[in-house]
Order: structure tokens, then sequence, then C-alpha cells
């Protein structure tokens, strides 16, 4: 059993109308492993993911889940997962623990319900109606119907998408915790602080097709640069400063222009800034803003795809 | 691997088709509107239209009598005594508009030696006035009657307003019980992305529609007995039938619409989308079914259409077991139309229906 993948994918294809949603996708999830799918909106995760959960039919391509396909023996595979749809609104008139109890019923081997709410920490909430729950608290229930069946691979689709940094957190440590009592996750996100702080590995999806794959210090690491430059120069007239330019200061990696804010990719930020700052002074240009940061994720899709995550 | 449900010794309590059965109950206490359209209503209703309807011992009618000559005031004297005449003496214009706004039923304009009745011969008030008026006057002018008749006075219950409307509200309440409760449900549920989130589990999704069907079946015990009995306790409204049979034509047509009700659900997504097409299913039947006024009042073309109407058969079946006391071959034609509509609806709900 220790060598079967989590989950295989290979050659997924699915096209709605004109729209290709998932255009030749494949990947392998290892068993205990936690691996994210990282992308803007629109990128084609939930119709990755709901297709690996058995919910979409593919237009083309394989899929295996705990070593077992999905067009024999369905319900004993489903024993085994728990998901966590991007957006499923629970019964309202249900309290927390009146939900919890419906979706235990659902498996022949389970947690116990008590059990599952402390987990979440819903203990409170227990006889509260699922209608008067906070965002947060109803990302808890929802994560903790996915796991009251005691799965071994759990889908978790945008697990902490429009809620505050606070229960973020919260959901962070609930799915680090699962991650250590040896279970399967793949989640999807289009943040990339979660997906660098909860994932084993990362794949970066785009236009339903997988542009980057593996870990996010390996990913980030790719980019040959630690550190991010950002800087403005508000008076400058156009075509006052040029990425030939720039790219010949010493240590700069990459380069690119966005509405007027310059991003440098560097390897070391002694060496660069201050060749920059002399850079800005020999050619009369103030300096706006100047920011620095570690090499993040998010930099790298900027670098693959000339495009922010957010705005993506 | 060994077969994991054989495995499974938890009590039938904690299993996914009590479970899923005690949130129908849960959902359904919890919404006090549900609660007042299937039980407070219906009472209400027949309440309404008992009082409005409610057999009256025989009126009093009132005519106007113009006075003025010598005559005309004898008569207006005269018709004071006549058993069920209130009479109001007035002048001819005041008769006149009197007569046309329905405040008296007939004039009178007594001459020397005879009299002139005024009145709408199209209206059942004008023609017993008439008849009330005539045998007063020709009684006081001397008449003798030729035959000796008795009367005795027979109020038949099970033939008044109240004991017809009673079976049509209780038909009319399964109906909208199967196709509103089902309904709105299932469609509340697929807009949610509930019906998804729940066949992503091992649930069985025979388990989820038979959890309505169970939950249907309890609150349909609970609507016949507080209807009927209501009706029996306020109105003396029969069950002159079998109470089995009484629930059995119940139960079938609460499956059959129920049928309907998974229907009408089984793609629709939005819940404008699926109240549409409920109203446009129950409307025809409200007025053509025989709820409120018999459906013979139909012209006879249409009479194949509406007798094939499920709520048709569901009335008439209600109607001949409480009312008439029929046995169960006299509504055996109603059960079949009953069971057809529930087979159909059932089989083409099952092929249909949209589960993601
Ligand atoms: N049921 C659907 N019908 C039509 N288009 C769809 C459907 N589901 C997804 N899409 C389209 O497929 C693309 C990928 O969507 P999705 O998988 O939801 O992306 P993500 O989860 O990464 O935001 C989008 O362009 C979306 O509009
Ligand atoms: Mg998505």
């Amino acid at each position: 059993m220790a060598n079967v993948p989590a989950l295989k994918v290979e050659g997924l294809r699915k096209a709605y109308g004109d729209v290709v949603a998932v255009d030749g996708l494949d990947l392998t999830v290892n068993a205990g492993e936690c691996f994210g799918l990282l992308g803007p909106n629109g990128a084609g995760k939930t119709t990755t993911i709901e297709i690996c959960e058995g919910l979409t039919d593919p237009d083309a391509g394989v899929v295996e889940v705990l070593g077992q396909r999905w067009d024999h023996d369905e319900r004993a595979l489903r024993e085994r997962l728990g998901i966590q749809l991007q957006e499923t609104q629970l019964a309202e008139k249900l309290t927390v623990d009146e939900t919890i109890r419906l979706f235990r019923s659902f498996y022949v081997r389970g947690r116990d319900v008590g059990d599952v709410i402390d987990v979440v920490q819903l203990g409170e909430k227990r006889s509260s109606r699922v209608g008067k729950l906070s965002g947060g608290q109803k990302q808890r229930l929802a994560l903790a119907c996915a796991i009251v069946g005691d799965p071994e691979l759990l889908f978790l689709d945008e697990p902490t998408t429009g809620l505050d940094p606070q229960s973020r957190r919260q959901l962070w440590d609930l799915i680090t915790e699962l991650r250590a009592s040896g279970r399967s996750i793949v989640l999807t996100t289009h943040y990339m602080d979660e997906a660098e702080r909860l994932c084993d590995r990362v794949a970066i999806v785009d236009h339903g097709r997988i542009i980057a794959l593996g870990a996010p210090r390996e990913l980030i690491a790719s980019l040959g640069a630690e550190h991010v430059v950002e800087f403005t120069t508000p008076e400058a007239p156009p075509g006052a400063l040029d990425a030939t330019r720039l790219r010949a200061i010493d240590g700069v990696m990459a380069v690119r222009e966005h509405d007027g804010r310059w991003t440098l990719e560097v390897a070391n930020l002694a060496q660069t800034v201050p060749a920059l700052l002399a850079e800005l002074q020999r050619l009369q240009l103030g300096l706006g803003e100047l920011a620095t940061h570690s090499a993040t994720l998010e930099d790298v899709f900027v670098s693959l795809t000339g495009r922010q995550l957010r705005d993506a | 691997m060994p077969d994991s449900r054989s495995e499974d010794r938890r009590p039938w309590s904690e299993r996914s088709l009590a479970q899923l059965t005690l949130v129908r109950f849960r959902e359904f206490i919890r919404e006090p509107e549900a609660v007042f359209w299937t039980f407070a209503f219906p009472i209400i209703l027949a309440l309404g239209l008992g009082i409005a309807f409610r057999n009256k011992p025989a009126d009093v009618v009132t005519i106007g009598a113009i006075h003025g000559t010598a005559a005309r005031d004898s008569v207006v004297a005269r018709l004071q005594h006549a058993h069920g005449l209130r009479v109001l003496s007035m002048d001819d214009s005041a008769a006149a508009r009197a007569l046309r706004t329905g405040e008296v039923a007939l004039v009178v304009v007594a001459s020397a030696g005879g009299a002139e009745y005024r009145f709408d011969d199209t209206r059942p008030e004008g023609r017993s006035a008439r008849a009330l008026v005539d045998d007063a006057l020709q009684r006081a002018a001397g008449r003798k009657d030729p035959m000796s008749v008795s009367e005795r006075k027979v109020r038949e219950k099970g033939s008044r307003y109240i004991d017809f409307v009673v079976p049509g509200l209780l038909g009319m309440n399964i109906m909208g019980g199967g196709i509103w409760g089902l309904g709105f449900a299932i469609v509340e549920a697929r807009r949610r992305n509930l019906l998804k989130r729940l066949v992503s589990t091992p649930m069985p999704r025979s388990h989820y529609l038979a959890s309505f069907l169970f939950s249907r079946f309890f609150f349909l015990v609970l609507e016949i007995a507080v209807l009927v009995g209501s009706a029996a306790l306020f109105f003396d409204v029969p069950v002159r039938g079998s109470v089995l049979q009484l629930f059995v034509v119940c139960l079938s047509s609460a499956l059959a619409f129920g049928g309907m009700g998974l229907l009408i659900a089984s793609r629709a997504r939005t819940m404008e989308g699926v109240s549409g097409l409920m109203n446009l299913t129950m409307m025809p039947m409200w007025v053509l079914s025989g709820v409120f006024f018999s459906s013979s009042n139909f012209p006879r073309v249409a009479q194949p259409v509406i007798q094939a109407l499920p709520l048709t058969a569901t009335n008439n079946a209600l109607r001949a077991t409480m009312l008439q006391g029929a046995g169960w071959s006299a509504v055996a034609p109603s059960l079949a139309i009953v069971g057809a509509w529930l087979v159909v609806s059932f089989a083409l709900a099952l092929k249909l229906f949209r589960w993601r």
C-alpha cells in the first residue's frame, strides 16, 4: 500500500463549450503528502479537483484515486475520501451537531462526532444553527464534515477564501494537524502564502495547465533570485529608464515594469540596492518608493506568466 | 477487502436513512410558515367557507309594496302578517331603486281587485318572493287549498357545502405538500451545492429520496388527522367509509404528488424556475379538479382530461370514501389513475434527476 500514490492524474482534459477549463494535466500526489494546486481564478483548479473527486466527468484522461478508478466501486472509494467543495451552503436550519452527525451517518466507519467538533473548535457552537455562524466557523464546519468519515485522502477546494486573517490562520493550523496525522491532502488556493505555508509540493496552474511543479522552496529557488526589489520613479519622463539598463546592474536576474512600478529579481540585496541607487543618481531620476521582500510563489507566478496571481 | 457494509454495527438511528429523515423533520418544524400553510391554513379556510356557506334556516325575503291608495295600503297591511316575508312600504321611485339594487326581491303594486308583481325572474329570490307573496295574497282573498299537505324538515349532514369542500381541501393539501414539499427542498439543496456535496459522500442516493417519502408519510398522517378531525369536530363532517381506505387513498395520492414534485425539481436550478413550474402544474388543478366546486360544471368535452388529473381522481375518491361511504371497488378507478401518475412521474424523475 505504501507505494500507491494518493492521486494519479494523466492527460486530463475538460472543455465547457469553447472554454477549455483543463488542458492536458498530469500530476501525482504521494501518500501522506499535502499537495497544492495554486493558480488564479478561472485557472481550472475546481474543475480539476472535482474530476478527481468523481463529481465531473473528464473529456479525456485517467484518474486514479488511492489506486482505484471511479468507474467501479465508487461507494467503497467514497468511504475513504473527505471532500470540501468550493461552495457548499450547508442547511441553515440545522445545528452544528446535527450537521456533523448527518455526515457521519453516511460513513460505515468514522470519527466520533464530539471529537470532530472539538478538533475544529466549534464546541461552543455545538447547538447553534448553521445560519448563525460566522464565515470562518462555517468553513470549519465544512472541514468537520469532510473529516468525520476519517478519510485517507482529503480534497479541500479553496478552504480559506474570503476569510479574515485570524480565521485563515486557524484553518491553517487545523490543516497542518491533519497533515501531521498522516492523511494525504490535495488543496486548491489562489493565495501564495497559503500554498507556501501548507504544502509539501505545489503545482502552479494557469489556463488549465501546470506551468510549474515542485516544493515551494524549490520553485522559489528556481527563480535564481532570493529577493525582489520594487521601486518607482514618479518624476521620470517616459523612456528615461529601460529594462536593458537595469538588467545591466550587478546581481539583477530579471526586470519587469507594470504601471510605472519596476520589479527586479535580485540575488543579493546588499550588492544590488546600492548599485541601483547609484544608477538612478547618475540618470538624475528621483526615487519614489523603494521596497524589498524575499521572493515568494507569487514572484514565481509573475515570472512565469507576467501577471499577478490576484488580478490574473 | 472485506465488504465494509456487512461490518456496519451502528444502530439504525445513526445511519443515513434515519438521519436524513430526521433532517426533513427538523427543517420542516423549524420553518413556521410551512407549518402554518400545512396545518393551520386548511382549517382556517374550512372554517371560513363553512361559515360563509352555512345552510341558513329558510331566509326571510324582503319585498317592497307601493303605498298611497286605499287598495295599496290594505295590501301592505295584509302582507305584514305573512310568513317569511318582510314588507317595506315605499313610493314608486324608491321601489324602482330598491328593486334595481337587490334591496328588495319583488315589488307589489296593488290596484282595485288585482295586483302586479315586479321582479327579476332569473334570480331565485325573485321567484321565491313571487310564490310567497302570491300565496299570502290569494289566501287573504279567500282561497282554500283543495289538498291537505304536511311537512317534515330534513337537514342531512353529508350534503352540505362544508361536506363537499373538506375532502377537496384535503386533496389540495396533499397536492401542495407533495409538490411544494419536495420541489422547494430539492431545488434549494441543488442551488446551495448541497446535493453535490451529499453525492460526494458514500450516502446511497435512494436514501436521500426515501427520506422525503418517509417524512411525507408522517406529516400526511398528521394532516389527515388535523383536517378531518377538526372538520368532524366543528362541522360534523362525516367519514362514512373505512378509515383505512381513506388513508390508502391519501397515501397513494401523496406518493403520486411526491413523484410529481420530484419530477418538477429534477433539473431546475433556481427557485424562480421551480416555483413557476409548480404553479403551472397546480393552478389548473385548483380550478378544474373540484376543490371548491364540482368539476362537473365544466363542459363535457373537457371532462376526459379533467377526470384524468390526479387531483380530480384524489378528490373523487376522498368524497366517495368520506361522504358516500363507498367501498374499495368504487374508488378503484380513481386509485388506478393516481397510481398511473405515481409510476410515470417517479420513473421520469429518476431518469432526469440531476444530482450535481
Ligand atoms: N459548469 C461550467 N460551465 C461552463 N464553464 C465552466 C463551468 N465550470 C467552470 N467553467 C469555466 O472553466 C474555467 C475554469 O474554472 P474553474 O475550474 O472553476 O477555475 P478555478 O477553480 O481555478 O477558479 C473558467 O473559465 C470557468 O468559467
Ligand atoms: Mg475554484
